[in-house]
């Protein structure tokens, strides 16, 4: 054991006979006993008494938000990642309920840390309300007939969360033993303080006596995990590739005679390749020196509903991606009309391409029905109408698109003769 | 007009976003899923050193704490549900004074809203973010050079003055495919946080007259290093109301005010002669520039102030507007946010607005309001 200061000589911040103290040597003992140097420890303080205390240590501090320490200690220990440091975090009752999801998240990715909670089962900063630790029949300045629920037994969540090491102490006397075999723990570890406050703990509740009341709450003053937990490893890859690659770049082959933009629309059903099939018309426009853009738009259940897609294509560069009134809209289910008919209305020329199973919408374009779903079915319903509307509007050669296909992972599964029917 | 075909990728501007942001000097993304920030995760997971699944947001801007703390320089992407659970997060990243960059992707709110629809409705979120009229350096997207020039802004805005900084978007700028030619792109030089060097006692919190402290991060074995979100004097010790604590405190805005010219990024295209400035930013620039074409090409006079530094607000927008009887600001959300942060309450005569939600604002429409005093 060295004799390594890890506590300044200043007095420590805390009411008299109050255990945050002992916390503080303890836990001073326990680090000595491991030989840590200070500057190889960061402590994380939580909000809550205990919390100013960094001042008083020697070791790195961090002290951030009420409930968040434990994120941020895990963030530390992530971030250093690296097992010659320690990371603890001193945290109240209070603190663990506002943040149990971060214990239980730390436990359960096992972050290289160990989490110390000073259970004096109230908030004692901001006047001694009760916590989700409170024991059945503890009274509190603002509950004082006593809490009617049971409170938490946090060892039990952080065994079942898959904690390394977990142990619960009375905090009277020296306990560094405890602190030591939680702190050389690899992974994630929690030893629960168990204290009373002794501004309004005490004083709530003459007479008590903590391991009584521990022992009537039911919560075991036992080692729960010995340490043999897993250990988070930080993923480190420093030879990730660029996504900007020449593989994705799309080299002109064909030219098209189209003077302005056009602006389509696909409007059908998820799962039946709209996407896809305005994606690739919008790179076969590409393959054929034009400009395009592609605009998806679909509810958040992508597996139902409608799929609607607006591509633009130009010989000039776009500059609005936008496009409220299409010139040729395309559309090959009953979703696809609904979703569509806004954009029906509005036009006042164009073509519209529709589904003949549909009944035509009210629209000032000119109207060509063809049996997309009945030809090829409904899953190649949207990729069959871009092809022939492709061909029919002379966009550009169709060619642009038919290589694109063959080349593509549907070209297995689909015939490009079925797609090439006009 | 196909001259430059050869780099031509179909490609959203997310790619071109995560790429900046790692080559800037962002080694770690902490996300958690949400849409329309999708495809920001997903490249992150194929692009960044580190990349972490976090369980909620609160957890991701801790977890980016925690590795700034050590040293990293962080990144996560969000739309406006995570970033109000992110908030108090980033206030105290802010008092820490560590690097990161939130990506905050727009759509139709309130509350959870059409989460696959865009607006750009957080500006005025952004705004109040901090407690106590605070700043966060926030850059806006106007257009896929944006996409690459300004997230490897917001990187090195981060890292240089040791703050978290917003970069804002939306949903149709980062999820829609364009042809882009990106042999424009420029190249981008990684930035690292200047650590302190001396030998003396550091101080974590004391400043030169730059108003940035040295960094030391706590991996190192040198000097104790004190980080706290409480209001603290130059040592990092949580203190009251103390003098030195209150103008270290202070200190965290003026430092944004003092380098805000290093972080002013805007484009004005101004026509001699014009009475009608349009101002927009983010998605509905592509509109106004269509739409500035559009009136050129009928011979009316205008000029088109894009904003892409929008907090702090630049002082130059205010001298600009001032020179413009007439200007109309243009951005998808229901009554004007940027208009609100430029003229305030009050409004100022000549000054109105083209707004629009759950729909792209259309050039047709920014037109027609330039047109409506002609």
């Amino acid at each position: 054991m060295s004799d390594t200061r890890f506590l300044t000589n200043a007095q420590l911040p805390f009411c008299k006979g109050c255990g945050h103290a002992l916390v503080a040597q303890n836990t001073e003992k326990a680090l000595q006993k491991l030989n840590l140097n200070p500057l190889d420890v960061v402590l994380v303080t939580d909000i809550g008494c205990h919390g100013i205390v960094d001042k008083n240590f020697l070791a790195h501090t961090v002290h951030g938000l009420h409930g968040r320490s434990s994120a941020l200690a895990a963030g530390i220990a992530a971030g250093l990642n690296n097992p010659n440091k320690k990371v603890i975090v001193f945290t109240g009752d209070g603190g663990a309920t506002i943040g149990m999801q971060h214990l239980i998240g730390g436990a359960h990715l096992g972050f290289d840390m160990t989490v110390v909670v000073h259970n004096n089962m109230l908030y004692g900063m901001t006047g001694g309300q009760p916590s989700e630790f409170t024991p059945c029949g503890f009274k509190t300045p603002t509950m004082p007939e006593g809490s009617t629920k049971v409170g938490y037994d946090i060892c039990e969540l952080m065994v079942a969360a898959g904690a390394s090491y977990v142990e619960r102490v009375i905090g009277i006397g020296d306990y560094s033993d405890s602190l030591e075999k939680a702190f050389a723990a690899k992974g994630f570890s929690l030893v629960e303080v168990m204290e009373i406050c002794t501004s309004y703990g005490v004083k709530s509740n003459p007479g008590m006596k903590l391991s009584k009341l521990v022992d009537a709450a039911g919560w075991n003053v036992k080692v729960f995990a010995d340490g043999n937990g897993t250990q988070f490893k930080t993923p480190v890859n420093k030879e990730t590739q660029s996504l900007i690659s020449a593989k994705l770049e799309i080299q002109p082959k064909y030219t098209s005679k189209i003077k302005n933009p056009v602006s389509i629309m696909l409007s059908g059903s998820a799962g039946e390749g709209v996407q896809s099939a305005a994606e690739y018309l919008a790179k076969a426009a590409m393959l054929s020196g034009l400009n395009s853009t592609k605009k998806g738009s679909y509810p958040v259940t992508v597996g139902v509903g409608f799929s609607a897609s607006e591509v633009i294509i130009s010989p000039n560069p776009i500059l609005y991606t936008g496009s409220p009134v299409p010139d040729l809209l395309i559309i090959t289910s009953v979703d696809g009309l609904n979703y569509a008919r806004n954009s029906t209305g509005k036009m006042k020329k164009g073509i519209l391409y529709i589904d003949d199973s549909l009944e035509a919408p009210q629209t000032g374009a000119k109207v060509v029905r063809v049996p997309f779903r009945e030809r090829v079915g409904a899953r190649n319903s949207a990729m069959y109408a871009v092809f022939y509307a492709i061909h029919h509007e002379k966009l550009f050669p169709i060619d642009a698109i038919k290589d694109l296909f063959l080349s593509g992972k549907m070209a297995d599964k689909v015939n490009i003769d079925t797609l090439m029917q006009f | 007009m196909q001259e430059n075909n050869r780099n031509k990728a179909f490609t959203d501007g997310s790619r071109l976003i995560t790429e900046a942001l790692v080559r800037a000097g962002a080694d770690t993304y902490i996300g958690y899923p949400i849409t329309p920030a999708n495809l920001l995760y997903l490249y992150a997971t194929k692009r960044f050193p580190t990349m972490l699944a976090a369980p909620d947001e609160i957890t991701a801007l801790q977890w980016m704490s925690g590795f700034a703390a050590a040293g990293h320089v962080p990144v996560t992407a969000t739309s406006f549900p995570g970033y109000a659970l992110m908030v108090e997060s980033i206030g105290m990243a802010a008092m820490m004074e560590l690097p990161m960059v939130v990506v905050l992707i727009q759509r139709l709110g309130p509350a959870t809203g059409t989460a696959t629809c865009g607006a750009q409705g957080d500006l005025n979120v952004v705004f109040g973010t901090m407690s106590g009229g605070y700043s966060i350096p926030t850059f806006s997207i106007s257009n896929y050079l944006d996409c690459w020039n300004l997230a490897a802004k917001a990187v090195h805005t981060a890292v240089m003055l040791r703050t978290p900084v917003v970069l804002l978007t939306s949903k149709d700028m980062v999820m829609t495919l364009q042809s882009f030619d990106w042999s424009v792109l420029p190249s981008i030089q990684p930035m690292q946080v200047k650590r302190y060097e001396g030998n003396e006692t550091y101080f974590p919190y004391k400043t030169d007259d730059s108003l940035i402290p040295d960094f030391l991060p706590v991996s190192q074995n040198k000097h104790q290093v004190r980080i706290t979100a409480s209001t603290h004097d130059t040592k990092g010790i949580l203190q009251n109301i103390l003098t030195e604590a209150i103008e270290n405190t202070k200190r965290l805005e003026y430092k944004l005010r003092k380098h805000i010219d290093s972080y002013t990024e805007y484009e004005f295209d101004e026509q001699d002669g014009a009475d009608t400035l349009i101002v927009s930013y983010d998605i509905s620039s592509q509109a106004s520039r269509e739409a500035i074409k559009q009136l050129r090409e009928s011979r009316i006079k205008v000029s088109l102030l894009i904003a892409k530094t929008l907090l702090p607000i630049p002082s130059i927008y205010i001298d600009i507007a001032n020179r413009y009887p007439r200007v109309v600001v243009v951005e998808e959300n229901l009554m004007g946010q940027l208009r609100y942060l430029l003229f305030g309450v009050a409004g100022r005569k000549g000054v109105s607005g083209v707004n629009g939600i759950a729909k792209m604002i259309s050039p047709t429409e920014i037109v027609e309001e330039a047109m409506r005093h002609v």
